[in-house]
């Protein structure tokens, strides 16, 4: 086993359990945290796998504006605690369902790409990624674009006081 | 490494996401599982970029796009979900029934 | 890596840890000191000469009290803000260069912790952590004061966060690099022949921005709304006491030297000055740190002026005058790069043109904001006078 697999089973095990602890928490600001855990993990599962960009991005908006945008929130609706006032009535369903889909990517998964295997991982240049963002990219990027300006107008309209 | 590894990962996260979407009644709850299925997703894409190692990097780029989109989604989300706190002093999405016949 | 790297790497950890904690204890006696002088007072003059060892004694004194759990705290997230709060402040002087290398026997020796690729995305990274600390002590207080401070916090550190990113995308676009190091080697030489090359100069008015949002980042005065006295008695870190507060207290501090280092590096240069011909690996340490030191100067000036500002008029000021101007400032700059090869004086000509036409413009805005406040503020006022009468 090599330095990298090592690294790999302990962030996707952080990875993992926190997911875990995302869905079950019984305390809302609890679960946030978790969360955190989860992302910074898959943050560092980036760099390992050669995304350097990409996963200081994912610390930054991930973990620094979503969590705490969520986290604001959460303040300002005063959850109540416990899993009677988290969960609703489906749970056994939802696990079933959620079992049956982890299932049936698992085997479509292994059935699929069983034995390839990720050989050299060397880092991408950000400089690549930027050209290729603003070359072949330019199109979604441009349409991303107007999906965040119309996200702001939205949030916007929607919490102004009238 | 193995490919399947970093997959399996992936559709975990995933699960648990959809696990989270179903079996939650407080909506920043709910949208904390649409934000684990995203990233489920994420992972899948730089894990495929890894692999394939192509010249442009389209996994990372459309990670970056997802990550945008995810960005979007909360604040709408969030803004959605203090309007209705503030309208019927509660956020769980099972009391909030009016659009439902 | 081999044994002499990793010693190297760990004397500079340990170089690095010592400086931090040194400055912080200096810089804090140096704050009460310069208030007090601005304020006609003498400030702390007991402990050692001129009063220079007070804050050691402070840090002993809170060292030897008893850390205090109130009731109905949340246990572990309480016990665990003040090492969240702290940690990233410490991380990200990591990326800053401060020298330039040097050689010892055969090795090269760079004067900085770490040259990452992507150095500026780290920094913003571990500054947006930074507001955890404080969201997390407020509200695992479980008590009200604590809990507005940590409101308050977090939607100020987001707003201006933004800010900060923008105006570092710009320093990113006339340096053409995401490395530390990268931009610092991009300021360097002269116009004229004196004017040194700093970002500071062609970029005055992301400098400007980077500075009001680096002090609204630490959540120091006039921008310390989650801590406000006045309003919330002490805000966030209200229920700490003993050594969980000094915690906060040095993060505190500890985030304004990072935000000057990094403001050093990014606008003022870095390392680099005029450097005398004997001792080289001496001076480019000492620049830094004269720099670093006049920034710190600039946040303890600051607090000893001006009062604090309004928490909707801090809002206000965030998105209404900072992220437009700098976005602006983004839009120009890339237009003046995407021009760069083809006009090259005329550049610099149009960049400090443009300079002055934003902070014109942003003079501008914040002239109409405050006249426009003055009136809306005079209005009931008048009608109370009419009333009377």
């Amino acid at each position: 086993m090599t330095g990298q697999e090592m690294a790999f089973l302990a962030l996707g095990a952080i990875a993992a359990a926190g997911g875990v602890a995302v869905v079950t928490a019984r305390n809302v600001v609890h679960g946030a945290l978790f969360l955190v855990a989860v992302l910074a993990a898959i943050g560092a599962l980036f760099l390992l796998l050669g995304a350097e960009f990409v996963g200081w991005v994912q610390i930054l908006i991930y973990v620094g504006a979503i969590v705490v945008l969520l986290l604001f929130g959460l303040m300002l609706t005063k959850a109540p605690l416990g899993r009677g006032a988290l969960d609703n009535q489906q749970r056994g369903i939802a696990a079933i369902v959620a079992t049956g889909t982890f299932a049936m990517l698992t085997w479509l998964v292994w059935h699929a790409f069983g034995d390839e295997r990720i050989t050299f991982v060397r880092a991408v240049r950000t400089a690549d990624i930027g050209n290729a963002l603003f070359t072949s990219y330019v199109l979604p990027f441009e349409a991303v674009s107007v999906l965040l300006l119309a996200a702001l107008v939205g949030a916007i309209l929607l919490a102004k006081k009238d | 490494m193995s490919l399947a590894w970093v997959l399996t990962l992936g559709a975990l996260l995933f699960s648990l996401g959809i696990y989270g979407v179903l079996a939650r009644r407080n909506a920043v709850l709910v949208l904390m599982g649409i934000e684990l299925m995203l990233n489920a997703v994420n992972v899948n894409l730089i894990a495929f970029d890894a692999w394939i190692r192509q010249g442009n990097a389209t996994g990372q780029i459309f990670a970056l796009f997802i990550i945008t989109v995810a960005a979007a989604e909360v604040g709408v989300g969030l803004a959605i979900v203090l309007l209705v706190f503030r309208r019927r002093e509660t956020i769980n999405v099972d009391e909030v029934n009016l659009l439902k016949w | 890596m081999d044994a002499i790297g990793w010693i190297i790497l760990v004397a500079k950890v340990l170089i690095v840890f010592a400086f931090l904690m040194v400055a912080v204890i200096v810089t804090v006696w140096a704050e009460r000191r310069t208030v007090a002088f601005m304020q006609q007072r003498i400030g702390p003059n007991r402990v050692g000469p001129f009063g220079i060892l007070q804050t050691l004694a402070d840090g002993l004194k809170l060292f030897f009290k008893e850390d205090v759990v109130p009731a109905g705290v949340d246990r572990a997230v309480y016990l665990a803000a003040p090492l969240v709060a702290v940690i990233p402040a410490f991380m990200s002087f990591a990326i800053v260069p401060w020298g330039n290398t040097f050689r010892i026997g055969r090795r090269v020796v760079e004067m900085q912790l770490a040259d990452l690729n992507v150095g500026i995305l780290f920094f913003l990274a571990m500054g947006s952590l930074m507001v955890y600390g404080v969201v997390l002590a407020g509200w695992s207080s479980g008590s009200t004061y604590p809990l507005f401070g940590a409101v308050r916090s977090s939607a100020q550190m987001i707003s201006y966060e933004i800010a900060m990113g923008l105006s570092v995308v710009a320093v990113v676009l006339a340096a053409g690099t995401l490395s530390t190091r990268g931009i610092v080697d991009a300021q360097a030489g002269t116009w004229f022949g004196f004017v040194p090359h700093w970002f500071a100069i062609s970029q005055l008015p992301a400098f400007v921005v980077f500075l009001l949002a680096g002090i609204a980042e630490s959540n120091r005065p006039p921008f310390d709304l989650p801590e406000a006295e006045t309003e919330l008695v002490a805000g966030y870190h209200l229920e700490y006491s003993g050594v969980r507060f000094m915690m906060f207290f040095l993060a505190e501090y500890l985030h304004v030297i990072t935000t000057s280092a990094i403001a050093t590096t990014l606008f003022l240069g870095g390392w680099r000055g005029p450097i005398p011909p004997f001792a080289r690996p001496v001076w480019p340490p000492l620049w830094f740190l004269a720099k670093v030191v006049v920034l710190v100067f600039v946040f303890v000036w600051a607090r000893a002026t001006l009062p604090r500002v309004r928490y909707d008029r801090l809002m206000a000021f965030g998105w209404k005058v900072l992220i437009p101007a700098s976005l602006v400032w983004v839009m120009a700059t890339a237009t003046l790069v995407a021009l760069g090869p083809v006009v090259s004086r005329a550049t610099l000509v149009a960049g400090t043109g443009l300079a002055a036409g934003a902070l014109a413009l942003w003079w501008l805005a914040r002239v109409t904001l405050a006249r426009r406040a003055g009136i809306r503020a005079a209005r009931p006022g008048e009608e109370v006078a009419r009333g009377g009468r």
